[in-house]
């Protein structure tokens, strides 16, 4: 195993192995710290981040952090590399990738030919020496564009997934939710329900609902209920209407071992999806969740630490032709990303990280009430984040989801972020608001019931 | 607009379906004062729930008509801020409070474990009602019981070094649960046979959201009387025994208002 070092000012900083290194170079953060890999203090952070902007791109191809014999996930990213694409930048060192990141002629054609010649390692190692501002201008440059019943991730557009969730999965509570979120011109992303019962029955009766709903008001979105994989493969064997394949994704073959997957089986999801042929516009039939941490918290780090096994992560992503991957920031809590602070860099790293390597990369940009975050942090992180490009965030009511007992963006977060910044929903489902009278075509919000679902609310006592 | 410059939502009487925020007006295209300011109350008062010391004295005395002796202990995390950082040591006891536990000779058949958790008012709240409520159940079934451990910066797993020490057949695990932004009270109870250290969570079994406002203290002692006689007749907890436990639940569900008619 190679080792690294960097010589300043007489002093000798010395890494065992890239994992370390890597693991050093990476901006504070309470997971590291729990994993006992971190830098010991920023003097040595800031000689890491030397030593890893030496290092040639190249190198990660030759030197893997997780073993290459025992983690199919290393063998995914080492055997998939397309030398081709990589051919570009093959001669560059990570401190060099990023200057040339930042120049023009990294534009949005030249990032689209890039990705499939990279690697998770190479994206997280140049990520760990960009400041906040970089990971933005350096994301904002790339353009993934998606499709199921309508196109997601078009330039100047920002979606949400509108997450109805009610603690008992009761119907009409959901149903509420939903209502309220359309009206308010969220949900182009996907109506996705996170069940409070992980039982087949629940989600059949949910996944019926959603699709008559989206039926019945034709409405130019898609559904998911966010069930286990192999759930999802049994309910289309018994001819339930799933639209999209949910999992949970992690960047090792431990993690993805803890969460009850392998490869295999998410090919196995992604393939009975296609098999329904409900998608009117494309063929992108998964929806993928990740975050820092999930390796840790599953012993299954290797080492590693947690910025770089999400960045693996996205590996396993990218082989699944995702409509949508979510980084669900804050939601795994401070013993990982201790304060504001800590999930606003993660947010940005991960958006970056995902981009970088042609994911429809959104965020759910959240905190528990154990972390040390507010409003204020997430508001801060959602106009990074569409500055950034961001293809969706999530939308639920007043940003208090009283299911699963954390704060996210709220639907009118939502309409705040596409105000400010000139953003508009997907364009299908943007003219399916104006054309139902919800928003004009300025993009404001009608002051009245929309017609469009005035007997179903009268109907309401 | 209304006299206070807010657009309202005219479908207000959706409230009635959900807790979820909904129909909360529009100032603009923004949050109204009104709820914004709400939302930030509940989160202070969530926030306070997790950073609550519990009151481990009054908690005693409370406890003291249950008849059962009570010990203080104290998990390895020193503090609130290492505590949330450093859940393995939440897990384990601090070096003094192992040194008090000593195992009853023949053991018992459950210990009774309560852990400030993420939220002492979780505790405060509901701890001593519930166990006045069950403790005659308990005994009812014929149950030997220890102490009554009470532990500060307390994780779940912390239960099984305790069950381990006292001989404990069977542990309960009260613990103030993860504050949600309107539910900062809520607790859970986790009950796992045949405790030993380093055992994993798919071990227990857990009925959570124990609270006024949630399940009630009936019900969720009608739960836990099942589990133990369900855990004790096929000597295991975890999740086989899980999904018969769930059948208790009979929730009436309303139809989508949307699409019915």
């Amino acid at each position: 195993m190679p080792s690294y070092a960097h010589t300043i000012g007489g002093q000798r900083w010395h890494f065992g192995s890239l994992a370390e290194l890597m693991a050093k170079a990476t901006p504070e953060r309470s997971g590291d710290h729990l994993a006992g890999v971190a830098a010991g203090d920023a003097e040595e952070r800031a000689a890491a981040q030397m030593a890893l902007a030496d290092l040639p791109l190249a190198a990660f191809l030759h030197d893997a952090v997780v073993p290459y014999e025992t983690d199919e996930v290393t063998r995914l990213i080492i055997d998939g590399h397309d030398a081709r694409a990589f051919a570009p930048v093959a001669h560059m060192t990570v401190g060099g990738f990023r200057n040339w990141l930042l120049s023009d002629a990294a534009n949005t054609d030249a990032l689209a030919a890039l990705a499939s010649g990279l690697i998770p390692e190479m994206v997280a190692a140049t990520s760990k020496i960009c400041r906040n501002q970089d990971l933005i201008l350096i994301a904002s440059k790339v353009k993934v564009t998606t499709k199921f019943r309508n196109t997601l991730g078009l330039a100047g557009r920002l979606s949400t997934r509108l997450q109805p969730n009610h603690p008992t999965d009761d119907p009409a509570g959901i149903a509420a939710s939903i209502v309220d979120g359309l009206i308010f011109g969220n949900g182009d992303a996907v109506i996705g329900i996170n069940p409070a019962s992980d039982s087949l029955p629940a989600a059949t009766s949910l996944l019926h609902m959603l699709d008559d709903v989206i039926a019945r008001y034709n409405i130019p979105t898609q559904s998911c209920v966010l069930t286990h994989v192999t759930n999802a493969i049994e309910l289309i064997r018994r001819d339930v209407p799933v639209d999209i394949i949910f999992q949970s994704v992690a960047g090792t073959q431990a993690a993805n071992s803890s969460f009850g997957i392998d490869l295999a089986l998410l090919a196995e999801g992604r393939a009975a999806a296609l098999s329904q042929g409900r998608g009117t516009m494309g063929d992108n039939v998964m929806y993928l969740e990740t975050g820092q941490g999930s390796a840790l918290s599953a012993g299954a780090h290797h080492g590693v630490d947690q910025q770089t096994i999400e960045a693996r992560a996205y590996a396993v992503a990218r082989v699944c032709k995702p409509l949508l991957v979510n980084t669900v920031v804050g939601f795994i809590g401070p013993e990982y990303l201790y304060d504001g602070r800590q999930i606003t860099r993660a947010g940005l790293e991960d958006h970056f990280c995902g981009k970088l390597l042609g994911l429809p990369m959104g965020c759910d940009i959240c905190y528990t009430n154990h972390s040390e975050a507010d409003q204020n942090d997430m508001d801060t992180l959602l106009t990074l984040l569409g500055v950034a490009g961001t293809t969706f965030i999530m939308g639920i009511p007043g940003s208090d989801d009283i299911m699963l007992n954390y704060q996210t963006t709220s639907f009118h977060d939502a309409l705040y972020a596409r105000k400010v910044l000139g953003l508009r929903p997907a364009p299908e489902f943007e003219a399916w608001l104006q054309n139902n009278g919800i928003f004009d075509t300025q993009g404001r919000m009608s002051n009245q019931i929309p017609a469009l679902f005035q007997t179903a609310i009268q109907g309401v006592a | 607009m209304t006299d206070n410059n807010v657009t309202p939502t005219p479908w207000t009487q959706l409230r009635n379906l959900t807790s979820a925020r909904i129909a909360l007006g529009r100032a603009g295209s923004s949050l109204p004062t009104a709820p914004h300011l709400e939302f930030q109350m509940s989160h202070a008062r969530a926030r306070k729930a997790v950073h609550l010391e519990l009151d481990v004295a009054a908690l005693g005395e409370q406890l003291a008509p249950l008849g059962l002796p009570v010990l203080n202990l104290s998990s390895a995390a020193d503090n609130r801020a290492i505590y949330l950082q450093r859940p393995d040591l939440g897990r384990r006891l601090a070096p003094a409070s192992r040194a008090q536990l000593t195992p009853s000779v023949g053991g018992v058949d459950l210990a009774i474990v309560i852990g400030d958790g993420l939220s002492a008012l979780a505790i405060q709240t509901n701890a001593v009602p519930f166990l006045t409520l069950v403790m005659p159940m308990l005994a009812s079934q014929g149950l030997s019981l220890g102490s009554i451990s009470i532990v500060t910066q307390a994780r779940v797993a912390v239960g099984d070094e305790i069950g381990t020490a006292l001989g404990a057949r069977m542990v309960l695990v009260l613990i103030g649960e993860r504050p949600g932004l309107s539910s900062p009270d809520s607790m859970g109870l986790y009950l796992t046979h045949g405790p030993y250290e380093k055992l994993t969570d798919e071990a227990r079994n857990c009925i959570s959201n124990v609270r006024a406002m949630g399940l009630s203290y009936p019900e969720a002692a009608q739960k836990l009387i099942f589990l133990l006689h369900q855990a004790r007749k096929l000597g295991m907890t975890g999740v086989n025994v899980k999904d018969e436990a769930e059948a208790l639940a009979t929730t009436e569900k309303r139809p989508n208002f949307l699409i019915s008619g």
